[in-house]
């Protein structure tokens, strides 16, 4: 009799569980395949008011922190929760990703890195701002132009970044050169004077970012622009197989050939240049405005500190064009409180929030006039030349595969410039491997 | 209801079933049914989190996502059913050219890794095995690398094969170990064994062990070198373990993911292996490739385990109990295989510091 009890008890707790696991099973074979299937119209009305949550790469001053307390402050029935997500940019991408395929309502507004703009747009995973909702008639021109995707503003932009020419002042000096280089042939000529000086024994002209990374995509998309080309046009049709590319590429490609960048430059991320600028191996460097802090830094561990200064990048003819950096928020499809969404992002990236942030933050406003107040400036003495960079600035290609894009770029430049390739021939697959993502 | 009552029904037919009743058969059927039943639970997670995803990967695998863009430039969101066009992709074109080279990286580096390791492992096990002084002392620093995680020790290796790193500064070279090439091959086959040949040495003391002093007394006493008891007494004995021990390290070895992606990175062809090729298909959100090349691994992997028991299975002693322990890990490398994407997701998150100044510069 016992022993029957415990059957009985055994096969209810084993239906009991196989019930839970069919449901389990049977409501994920069900509905995965017909997520992707159902068509969502974009909903340009934003309605709904209440608690929101904004999705957003880390802010290690707090300054955004500082922004959504004061929102809070002011709608106690709208509260905003700041969701962090992981450091690593495709991390964050592919979280962001998986959370607008299954229709999540978890992630209001979203912090978009420029160069996903166009891929959230397409799959409509953000939803276009209406045309008031920023003045983009204040912010630069090129941050603008990034949160935009056929012709509609589909992210509001939060901060910016440009390219700095970072150069030994003190070694110009020296070789009586008055003026930085504003051209690519007026940095060789430098670079003869400045290296045959005895003081830069065992230096090297110039270096950017040129292991196989986002940073190459960066750097292979400013030489193109400084020479004139681009690698998509305004319709989104590659165009690596200009003369213009042919000569972008060929700058760093002879670079390498020349002697002029270090040999172990195929190596460099963001990091390496500035330790080899550092510890003055380098005459010239392209960099971001982030490291402009560390090489200043007074305590030792630069020691080209008070030996540098910072100008526009070179190009062929004139200053070069840098590659726009940043990120803008967007607003998800699939939140229902749409209205307070919108009302945050305006707040959010309201002139007046820039200013307070930048107590704390030294990422770049994409507020023109905030870059030539004198108390910034006073504070961050790059500013005034990253707004030159920016004004100047083109984002980097625009197309919604821009993973697969920036791949394909990345493989091609770096077979060019390793010397697997020639440029022709490395421009010509360029090509097509573009063609075939952009059809 | 019909799948109410089918996952039962599969567990009576499932693979423990047949074999243990058989072997218990005083048993009376009422009891094996009892204990059909106390399993179907377990089996049941199995299913879950075992065969359900990959089937569901086989399932993706025949579907692609239609590429271009409507007139107003929006992703159409419809997947259409293409059936194995996926996997015939993988041998023809620019993706069967990734996917031959990612397949002979990784299979190259299960080769030379696991021969090295197993090598460096035994010598490990017989320097640990002697009684010396400081020899506990030795057993916890050799198994530091093996404790250190892999991004972590990816990170690690990363500045040491730095262009102006301690390993250029002690060879007195200016190899460039991170760029594409043969030593970035190299590099990565160094980082990996030293990280791993304490696995397969300690695995193997374990099995050196148990085996009784007096057979090595006798030995002496018959006047047996020490060769010829490494030869006679220690491998023959040890061999059972071994066999496992560089069955585990094979398999995991043929998922390597982590370490190229940290110490080389991604989208280098040198060393790019299949389930990074599979990480990388899925993050460009073409899941129907990612998945062909996730059950590609798969496959891969378990034609390896089979291959590896069957062929040196048959001389092991104890087969048997090792045949239970492989099928053991092919399942485990089957989730493996299935979920590259989430192992992929633990690398970058262990990236997430290296990787900050990268986020930071192209924000």
């Amino acid at each position: 009799m016992r022993q029957r009890r415990r059957t009985w008890q055994t096969l209810l707790a084993t239906t009991a569980t196989l019930t839970v696991a069919a449901v389990a099973l049977t409501g994920c074979g069900g509905t995965a395949p017909e997520a992707k299937s159902t068509p969502k119209a974009a909903a340009a009305s934003f309605e709904g008011k209440g608690p929101i949550n904004y999705v957003s790469n880390r802010d290690a001053s707090g300054a955004a922190n500082k922004s959504i307390e004061e929102w809070n402050a002011a709608h106690p029935e709208e509260k905003v929760t700041f969701i962090e997500l992981p450091d690593s940019a495709d991390q964050q991408r592919q979280q962001l990703i998986q959370n607008a395929q299954i229709k999540s309502d978890t992630f209001s507004v979203l912090n978009l890195d420029v160069v996903w703009t166009s891929e959230f747009a397409a799959n409509k995973w953000i939803l276009p701002l209406p045309a008031d909702a920023v003045p983009t008639d204040k912010m630069i021109p090129a941050t603008v132009n990034a949160a935009t995707y056929r012709d509609s503003l589909v992210g509001a932009p939060y901060y910016t970044d440009g390219a700095l020419f970072y150069f030994r002042s003190d070694l110009l000096k020296a070789a009586g050169i008055a003026a930085p280089p504003k051209t690519w042939d007026e940095m060789k000529t430098a670079c003869k004077a400045i290296l045959a000086l005895p003081e830069a024994a065992g230096m090297s002209c110039y270096t950017g970012q040129f292991d196989k990374n986002e940073a190459l995509t960066v750097n292979f998309s400013e030489a193109v622009a400084s020479a004139g080309g681009s690698i998509v046009d305004a319709d989104g049709k590659p165009t690596v197989n200009t003369p213009e590319a042919k000569e972008g590429l060929n700058l760093l490609v002879n670079g390498f050939k020349d002697g002029m960048f270090p040999s172990d430059a195929i190596t460099y991320l963001e990091e390496q240049g500035r330790h080899a600028f550092q510890e003055g191996k380098l005459v010239f460097m392209r960099n971001w405005p982030f490291l402009h802090a560390s090489l200043s830094a007074t305590d030792g561990s630069s020691q080209v500190a008070g030996k540098f200064d910072i100008t526009s990048i070179p190009g062929t003819d004139g200053p070069g064009v840098s590659t726009l950096g940043g990120r803008s928020l967007a607003i998800s499809p699939f939140t229902p409180n749409k209205a307070t969404a919108l009302e945050f992002v305006k707040f959010f990236t309201s002139e007046e929030q820039a200013q307070k942030r930048l107590a704390l933050s030294s990422r770049a406003p994409v507020y023109a006039s905030l870059f030539e107040d004198p108390a910034v400036v006073a504070k961050r003495p790059f500013f005034p030349t990253l707004l030159t960079s920016l004004n100047n600035a083109q984002p980097r290609p625009k197309v919604v595969q821009y993973g697969a894009t920036t791949k394909a770029i990345q493989e091609e430049a770096y077979a060019a410039i390793t010397g697997a390739k020639d440029t022709d021939t490395a421009l010509k697959d360029m090509q097509a491997k573009l063609t075939e993502l952009t059809k | 209801m019909t799948t109410t009552t089918a996952p039962p029904a599969g567990a009576q037919t499932g693979t423990p079933q047949p074999g243990r009743p058989r072997k218990r058969g005083h048993r009376s059927p009422g009891e094996g049914r009892m204990a059909a039943m106390l399993l179907s639970p377990t089996l049941l997670v199995l299913a879950l989190v075992i065969v359900y995803p990959l089937l569901s990967a086989v399932h993706q695998s025949l579907f692609r996502a239609e590429s271009g863009l409507d007139a107003d430039g929006f992703v159409s969101d419809v997947e259409s059913f293409v059936g194995l066009a996926n996997y015939a992709d993988l041998f023809v074109g620019e993706s069967g050219r990734r996917f031959l080279n990612a397949f002979a990286n990784t299979t190259f580096f299960t080769v030379t890794t696991v021969f090295l390791e197993t090598v460096l492992g035994l010598c490990l096990a017989l320097a640990m095995n002697r009684a010396f002084r400081g020899r506990s002392f030795l057993r916890a620093s050799i198994l530091v690398p093996w404790a250190v995680p892999t991004a972590v020790s990816g990170l690690l290796w990363r500045w040491i094969f730095q262009s102006d790193g301690i390993a250029n500064n002690i060879l007195g070279s200016e190899i460039l170990w991170t760029a594409e090439g043969n030593a970035s091959k190299l590099a990565v086959i160094i980082a990996e064994v030293w990280k791993t040949a304490p696995f397969i040495g300690l695995l193997v003391l374990a099995g050196m062990q148990v085996i009784p002093g007096e057979v090595y007394e006798a030995a002496r006493i018959d006047g047996a070198g020490w060769w010829r008891q490494l030869g006679s007494i220690t491998l023959p004995l040890v061999k059972p373990t071994l066999l496992v021990a560089v069955l585990f390290r094979m398999l995991d070895a043929l998922r390597m993911f982590d370490l190229p992606f940290v110490l080389i990175g991604s989208g280098k062809e040198s060393v790019e292996t299949l389930s990074m090729l599979a990480w990388d298909e899925s993050n460009q959100l073409r899941y129907g490739s990612a998945s062909a090349f996730a059950v590609m691994l798969f496959l891969y992997v378990a034609v390896v385990a089979i291959v590896f028991v069957k062929v040196l299975g048959a001389d092991v002693t104890g087969a048997k109990e090792l045949k239970l322990l492989s099928k053991k890990t092919a399942r485990k490398n089957r989730i493996a295989a299935n979920q590259a994407t989430a192992t992929a997701d633990e690398a970058t998150a262990d990236l997430s510091n290296s990787d900050q100044t990268k986020t930071e510069a192209t924000r």
